[in-house]
């Protein structure tokens, strides 16, 4: 079975992987990994400049320019304030796409939904491509869907957690709920975690502490890339059903000493 | 006179444009956003749109992130 292509907004990518920008060692291994992971979007935050250390380097000096750029809301909890830093991401990066986060609780940063499904409704209306980070929840996904997100990002874990997809059936469902694309975003902490959300239907996976805080981030984002491809392939390719007892894969006829 | 910047008090000789304050703060305005008094500033308006007593800016970029 041949793939269709990954489709966000009208815009095509080949990499089902999006990888994030945070908490690399340096820029410059930021960089190699994400060449390594073939990934053709990036997230980023939007924050102050800091007025009294003019030193820092841009990030943006280390995001290839085939790269797409994705802004995120990161840190806003309410819906005003994300809007306004969607507005100031759009104005500083010149893209009208924003991976909208509000959050709504510092421990387990988990979204407001409520608030989530307001700030899509209000970016929809003012043109911006909206792909909403939220609970692995199929009706809320389902409103996002409703006010006009152009993908849901359901959570597979806490962000950063690493405990891979906590709620397999529930990213299933929201797979068959949809009509955009749903990309699994947080949560993963190593290959399998990638592979299995892919396996279960997923268009595409979202990650930046798995790769990024791996000992090896090259390594792990080259990881991550086969991973995606291998979920993908296996997804096409209906897997077996899952059966109780052994079924012989050698012919059980010719059998010496019968 | 006093504006506030990025949240914190900072101090102005004179108002000027947002351009100038970009410049005198030696920030890149291809770089950076700003918004001034809650409204988003066009970065072609960044010279014309003028920074007085009590005005709040904020000038912001990107940084890595998930």
């Amino acid at each position: 079975m041949t793939d269709t292509p990954f489709v966000i907004a009208g815009r095509t990518f080949t990499s089902r992987l999006i990888v994030g920008t945070g908490k690399y060692p340096s820029h410059a291994i930021m960089a190699q990994a994400h060449a390594a992971s073939g990934a053709e979007m990036v997230t980023v935050a939007v924050r102050r400049v800091n007025i009294s250390d003019r030193s820092k380097e841009s990030l943006l000096d280390y995001i290839d320019d085939r790269i797409f750029i994705l802004p995120n809301t990161a840190g806003c909890y309410t819906a005003d304030d994300a809007i306004r830093t969607a507005r100031l991401g759009r104005e500083a990066g010149l893209s009208h796409w924003v991976k909208l986060e509000v959050i709504g609780d510092e421990r387990t940063l988990f979204p407001d939904n409520e608030a989530l499904i307001d700030a899509t409704r209000v970016l929809v209306k003012e043109g911006f491509i909206v792909l909403p980070y939220t609970n692995d929840d199929p009706i809320a996904c389902r409103k996002l869907e409703d006010a006009g997100a152009s993908a849901v990002m359901p959570l597979g874990a806490p962000i950063g957690s690493g405990l891979g997809i906590q709620n397999a059936n529930n990213i299933r469902i929201i797979r068959e709920f949809s009509k955009v694309p749903v990309i699994v975003d947080a949560g993963v902490g190593t290959a399998s975690d990638a592979a299995l959300a892919m396996e279960l239907g997923a268009d595409g996976v979202l990650m930046n502490t798995a790769i990024a805080g791996a000992e090896h981030p090259v390594q792990m984002a080259e990881a991550m890339k086969h991973a995606v491809i291998a979920g993908r392939l296996a997804f096409l390719s209906g897997r077996i059903p899952r059966k109780m007892y052994a079924t012989a894969s050698s012919p059980l006829e010719g059998v010496i000493g019968t | 006179m006093t504006i506030t910047l990025n949240g914190e008090r900072f101090e102005l000789d004179s108002p000027k444009s947002v351009a100038a304050l970009l410049a005198q703060l030696d920030i890149d305005p291809r770089r950076v956003a700003v918004e001034h008094n809650l409204n988003i500033i066009k970065r072609q308006t960044f010279s014309d749109v003028l920074i007085g007593e009590g005005d709040s800016v904020e000038i912001v970029n990107f940084v890595g992130g998930g």
